[in-house]
């Protein structure tokens, strides 16, 4: 399909979903309302951006079923999201959400190179959470043999993989190295086993990890996202390219916000991730901001697709700080520190204001091992200093101070806010 | 020729230096010699002293950031001038200093220092005859 035809179908379709929740959801109409708009005013895709954000705390509001759009007797099934702070999140599916979701994850699949003669077992967890039922439903669609393994019990998993030939597994990467761990406990070697394709979500993972996955378990891992709020996994997919997750936008739409101004971005900048379901009929949802921070990738893919891609995560907006009017994420510097070997993983920033600006200091411990004769000068430490600073500064486009700090003396983090320290906050 | 030097690691903080000194004064290590080379933030802590490879490890087990490196080690004859004699044949071969300090062990004053030209030092001390140290000196 071409860019232009996709933007027309998405057009007429964003105009049919924001009638439909006008007229089902009283939350939506109020919204609408409140600012003057009426269904008649969205017509084109461009017109999304005069629509009114939503956000899990609007979800949370109206639990459980404030935002259902759908009559319950249209409803066959309902997942709900962790409520680790708060009420968990309620979506309820109608026949053809079920049916969207199970179409979209066999693109996932098909993208994989997954086919009708595979074997795939699905070992994300089977129940509220909708990794288990929404994988299994595609490779089912597919025509593959699905093993419903979900989590747990993973040493009678590895057997299984082992005897029937598995070829194909899904999973959070985390869980597919415990996999290779307890293979390796259990004397199993990777040629022992037929896994070739790995689909791999529901938490961010990096390129290391993917290189340590493909390495031992023989398979190529692909990432796989979605949110139970648009819809589950299948949202988005990587082909065999492996660069960028293509993002079925003829069913959720992506647009690229500044997390602070609510401004769309320019192509390509890094920015919130926010969706608008343009089909779903159970819980429909207007540019729903995910607080899940990447880029939209601008040019075609060699794959041959035309739908967009998006980045990896770079992390959440909430935990954004903003220097000298840069949005710098904590995150980035993480993936700094832990692409130079001289450097423990773990790091403080410590943000503050000296004469009405703002600095930023990074705090780097230097790892024990790599203190060596060759670092016994204060100009030789300075040099690594300056290399890491040059880092930084390339990847957040201000300048960052590197401190180093002795070994073990940066306090072990509890969370993700616990890698800031914001002097400016105090004053 | 030369001697095993420890060099640390240390921040510019209170208590960093005496967690140094008291790790040694556990593993019952006699410091020799000593010199700080500071910045604003961090020192680097050089140390001459009895036992270096046990301390080095022992020091390292302690998760201090501490190497071990080998310096330069020549006697200077007690009158003034002693230094600037000894220095003059290193230069006078082409041979850069990083870094230089002094002590007395035994009466004798001892001139610690850094090359990256280890080959060109040494042969300059031997064809010169210049009186040196070596680990074994340091008990």
């Amino acid at each position: 399909m071409s860019r232009d035809q996709m933007r027309e179908l998405q057009g007429k379709r964003l105009h049919k979903i924001v009638e439909y929740v006008y007229h089902h959801v009283p939350f939506y109409r109020s919204r609408l309302q409140e600012m003057d708009l009426t269904p008649d005013d969205i017509r084109t895709i461009d017109d999304i951006v005069k629509l009114p954000f939503t956000t899990k705390k609007d979800l949370r509001d109206n639990y459980p079923f404030g935002l259902q759009a759908a009559p319950q007797n249209e409803i066959i099934r309902i997942h709900a999201s962790s409520g680790t702070t708060g009420n968990p999140t309620i979506v309820g599916y109608t026949r053809r959400d079920i049916g969207v979701w199970t179409e979209c994850m066999a693109r996932c699949l098909t993208a994989y190179g997954v086919t009708r003669n595979d074997i795939v077992s699905v070992a994300y967890g089977y129940g509220l959470f909708t990794g288990g039922l929404g994988a299994h439903n595609g490779v089912e669609m597919v025509g593959a043999s699905v093993v419903p393994a979900s989590t747990g019990n993973t040493e009678k998993h590895v057997r299984l993989i082992r005897d029937l030939g598995i070829t194909g597994i899904c999973c959070t990467p985390s869980y597919a190295l415990y996999l290779a761990e307890t293979m390796d406990k259990m004397g199993i070697a990777k040629d022992q086993i037929h896994l070739r394709v790995g689909a791999f979500g529901a938490e961010p993972w990096t390129e290391n990890m993917r290189t340590e996955i493909q390495e031992r378990l023989g398979l190529k891992g692909y990432n796989i996202y979605g949110l139970s709020e648009v819809m589950g996994p299948s949202v988005s997919y990587e082909c065999s390219e492996q660069h960028g997750s293509h993002i079925n936008e003829d069913h959720f739409y992506p647009e690229i916000i500044d997390p602070v101004t609510l401004k769309p971005l320019p192509a390509g900048e890094t920015g919130e991730l926010v969706f608008t379901t343009l089909t779903k009929e159970g819980m429909p949802v207007l540019r729903y901001r995910t607080r899940d921070l990447c880029s939209l990738l601008p040019g075609e893919c060699p794959c041959g697709r035309t739908n967009v891609r998006m980045s990896p995560i770079y992390g959440r907006s909430d935990d954004m700080l903003i220097i000298r009017g840069i949005n710098v994420f904590p995150s980035q510097v993480e993936s700094v520190v832990l692409s130079m070997e001289e450097f423990a993983p773990r790091y403080m920033l410590v943000v503050d204001r000296v004469n009405n600006l703002d600095t930023l200091q990074v705090q780097v411990e230097l790892r024990q091992e790599y203190f060596t004769a060759t670092l016994d000068t204060p100009a030789a430490i300075e040099e690594l200093s300056k290399k890491l600073e040059a880092k930084l500064r390339s990847v957040l486009s201000i300048g960052a101070k590197v401190q180093l700090k002795a070994p073990g003396t940066i306090e072990r983090s509890q969370g993700k806010s616990a890698h800031v320290i914001d002097k400016r906050q105090l004053k | 020729m030369t001697i095993p030097q420890l060099t640390i690691f240390i921040e510019n903080s209170s208590g960093t230096l005496s967690m140094v000194l008291e790790q040694m004064k556990r593993s019952n290590i006699q410091m020799i010699a000593c010199t700080i080379a500071d910045t604003a933030e961090y020192g680097i802590f050089r140390i001459i002293c009895t036992e270096p490879r046990r301390a080095f490890e022992e020091l390292k087990d302690a998760g201090i950031a501490v190497a071990l490196s080998n310096v330069f080690a020549l006697e200077l004859d007690n009158h003034p001038g002693g230094a600037a004699d000894v220095v003059k044949v290193l230069s006078n071969a082409g041979i850069d200093i990083a870094y230089m300090y002094a002590f007395l062990l035994g009466g004798k004053g001892i001139l610690v220092f850094r090359t990256d030209d280890e080959m060109k030092a040494r042969e300059t001390i031997a064809a010169d005859g210049l009186q040196y140290l070596s680990e074994k000196d340091l008990g």
